[in-house]
Order: C-alpha cells, then sequence, then structure tokens
C-alpha cells in the first residue's frame, strides 16, 4: 500500500530508485547507533528505507540528531520519515492488522527517505503516498 | 495496586512540597514545538512578565533561534504561591534544513549556509537537551496549522517516554484560521492550553498550568 511510482528496476545508470526494506528480525540484533548507521548510509546513497519495526522513541531522538550532524549545504539536506499506525492512535492500524500483529507501538511501519528525494503526498490511516524523484 | 501507587506518588509529591527548600534548583522548562509556532514569542513574554526582560529575536524567518536560549530564575506568582522556573526556548525541531529555504527570505547564500549549519547544530543540541537536560516540556503548536505531522508526533512520543510532565499550547489562537479543538484532539492524553503568545491572550490559564505543572 505504500505507493512509490515509477519505480524501475535500477537499468545501471544508478538513477532507478533503491528500496531497502529491512526486517524486524535484522533491527532487533542491531544497538541503537548501528541501526541508525544502517539508515543513514541507506539514505546517504539515495535509497528509501523502510524498516517493518520501528524506532523507539530514544532511537528517533538520536536518530534526529545524527540526522543533524550530517546535514551538509551541498550534499545531504536531512530526511523525510513516515510511521505507521501512528503512535498517538490505539488502533493497531492497517499494517498490523495485514500481518495479524497485535496493536504495539515499536510495530509501527517506518518509511525513511532523503528529504530532497522523497515527498510525502498523502498520508492517514491506511495510505503513505509518496513521490520519489529521481537523483 | 493502582491505589497504592497514587498514593505513594502523591506522598512523595506532598514531602517532597514539604521539604522544598527556597534555594531549590528551579525546574528547567524546555519549549519545543516546529518551527514558526511561536516559541520564542512566547518564550520572550514569559520572560518580560515575570523578569522585565525578553529572550531572543522572534522572527518570521524559521529557524531564527538557532541555539538553546536560557532565561534563568523566572519566578511566577500564582494564589500567594510562587514557581521558579528556567525556561529554555529551542530551535524548532525538524528532520531537515536546507539552506535554500532561507535565499527566500533575502539572505545571501553565505549567511544562509552558516544560518543553516547553526539550525542543525542548534536542533542536535535540543535533542540532546531533551534526553538528558529538561524537567518539563512545553509544546507550542500553531493551531492554524495542522497538528498530526510526523514530527510532532515523534516529539510527542519521545516526551511520554521520558515522562516529563508536558503542557500542549495552541498558540495564534487570535488568527481565524485557528482551531486550539483540533489541536486538542490530535493530543488527547495531554492538556491543551489555547493562546496567543503575541497579543497576550488567555496568559492567566497559561500561567496557572505551568504552576500546576510544573511548580
Ligand atoms: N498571529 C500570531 N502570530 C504569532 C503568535 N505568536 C507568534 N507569532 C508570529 O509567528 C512568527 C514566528 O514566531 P517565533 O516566536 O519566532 O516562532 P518560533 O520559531 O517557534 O520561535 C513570528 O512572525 C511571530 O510574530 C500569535 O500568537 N499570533
Ligand atoms: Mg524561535
Amino acid at each position: 500500500m505504500i505507493e512509490v511510482p515509477e519505480i524501475q528496476p535500477d537499468d545501471g545508470d544508478g538513477d532507478g530508485v533503491q528500496i531497502d526494506l529491512i526486517s524486524g528480525e535484522r533491527m532487533a540484533n542491531l544497538r541503537t547507533m548501528e541501526k541508525i548507521r544502517l539508515i543513514l548510509d541507506g539514505v546517504h546513497d539515495g535509497n528509501i528505507v523502510i524498516l517493518e519495526e520501528g524506532l523507539d522513541p530514544d532511537e528517533e531522538s538520536r536518530l534526529i540528531e545524527v540526522t543533524m550532524s550530517e546535514i551538509n549545504p551541498e550534499e545531504f539536506t536531512g530526511i523525510e520519515i513516515e510511521t505507521y499506525p501512528r503512535p498517538s492512535s490505539d488502533d493497531g492500524g492497517l499494517f498490523n492488522r495485514l500481518m495479524g500483529r497485535e496493536s504495539d507501538p515499536d510495530n509501527k511501519l517506518t518509511v525513511i527517505g532523503p528529504a530532497n528525494r522523497i515527498e510525502t503526498l498523502h498520508k492517514d490511516e491506511n495510505l503513505i503516498s509518496a513521490l520519489v524523484t529521481r537523483q | 495496586m493502582g491505589l497504592l501507587t497514587d498514593l505513594r506518588s502523591s506522598i512523595s509529591r506532598v514531602t517532597a512540597k514539604l521539604f522544598a527548600t527556597p534555594g531549590q534548583e528551579p525546574k528547567r522548562i524546555g519549549i519545543y514545538g516546529p518551527p514558526n509556532a511561536g516559541k520564542t514569542t512566547l518564550a520572550n513574554r514569559i520572560a518580560r512578565d515575570w523578569t522585565g526582560d525578553a529572550v531572543g529575536p522572534e522572527s518570521r524567518v524559521p529557524h531564527e533561534t538557532r541555539r538553546a536560549r536560557r532565561k534563568e530564575d523566572v519566578e511566577i506568582k500564582r494564589n500567594g504561591n510562587s514557581v521558579t522556573i528556567d525556561i529554555v526556548d529551542t530551535p524548532g525541531v525538524t528532520t531537515k534544513v536546507d539552506y535554500k529555504e532561507f535565499l527566500e527570505h533575502d539572505i545571501e547564500e553565505e549567511d544562509a549556509v552558516r544560518r543553516s549549519r547553526e539550525a542543525t547544530e542548534g536542533v542536535a543540541e535540543a535533542m540532546h537537551w531533551l534526553r538528558e537536560d529538561v524537567d518539563g516540556v512545553i509544546y507550542v503548536l500553531d493551531a492554524a496549522e495542522d497538528p498530526f505531522t510526523q514530527v510532532n508526533t515523534m516529539l510527542i512520543g519521545i516526551i511520554e517516554s521520558k515522562d516529563l510532565p508536558v503542557l500542549i499550547f495552541a498558540n495564534k489562537i487570535d488568527l481565524e484560521e485557528a482551531s486550539a479543538q483540533q489541536i486538542a484532539n490530535a493530543f488527547p492524553q495531554h492538556e491543551t492550553v489555547p493562546l496567543s503568545a503575541l497579543e497576550g491572550d488567555n496568559m492567566d490559564e497559561v500561567y496557572d498550568k505551568i504552576a500546576e505543572y510544573f511548580g
């Protein structure tokens, strides 16, 4: 349900859009800074990073802090981030229901991308619609 | 169980008040929220109302506040009691800063690059403060803007995870498009106080709530 228009396989000239889908299991074994590195390294490469399970609040706070320290006028303007479900709502949200899971705030699907390439067009309880532009 | 813990926490609150000495460290209250919500305008109003001078410049240019600014020992008197707080005005938290945004405000390129670097350092510092150094949070939102943003949701989540007392301020209610109700609906688990920091509307309730939550 994440509509990312015009995704085509990378044809080799480096103008495709790469999506890194990182499983909860993969993240579970990493320390906070390792998670943040994994995410930001992907984003620096221009990829869209999708986390099956989101970050906890402390990790989100560090992600913002590290992102800030890496912003550089010529190359990196920061990140766009969207999560599902909204942590403030008690409803588990579509993705959790689809995956047959109980509602759990740590279980929020998270989409992170380079701020200069991803633009959220629309977001509601059921849909993230994002426009990804090529580099 | 719940009753016992409630009892215990109210006893510790009472004893904390009893043993509070006049020389006690003031609580450090961080003013957080997105850029342009009116954080500095609010911080200045509080500082002017109770100390006579301001915290820092307010501006339509985003990221005018690029470093956290502190106003110490602000004593707020309420109904015969007084609470003393340090207010920390922070840069608006964001996940992105593009120096080109500054160029739209007639700022030269070199200055824009410098401002954006300072802004990123300021946001990083504000996040660090939130994790380590604040005792309470005033979260300021522009009531004429959509509160359902990812940054707001994340920040409120971070604040909740730290168990910090938090008040949500629905600012700019002087604007016709403003809806304090929409802000209250977005964060039903917290107390929302409507105000206009610019016009000084509803400041009595603002100070009552500050005394109640952070006293
Ligand atoms: N109409 C209106 N404008 C306000 C209010 N509070 C602040 N502003 C304006 O919003 C802009 C941003 O204010 P500022 O305090 O610098 O925001 P900050 O980035 O959150 O610190 C300035 O132009 C202020 O004059 C308010 O209560 N009503
Ligand atoms: Mg400011």
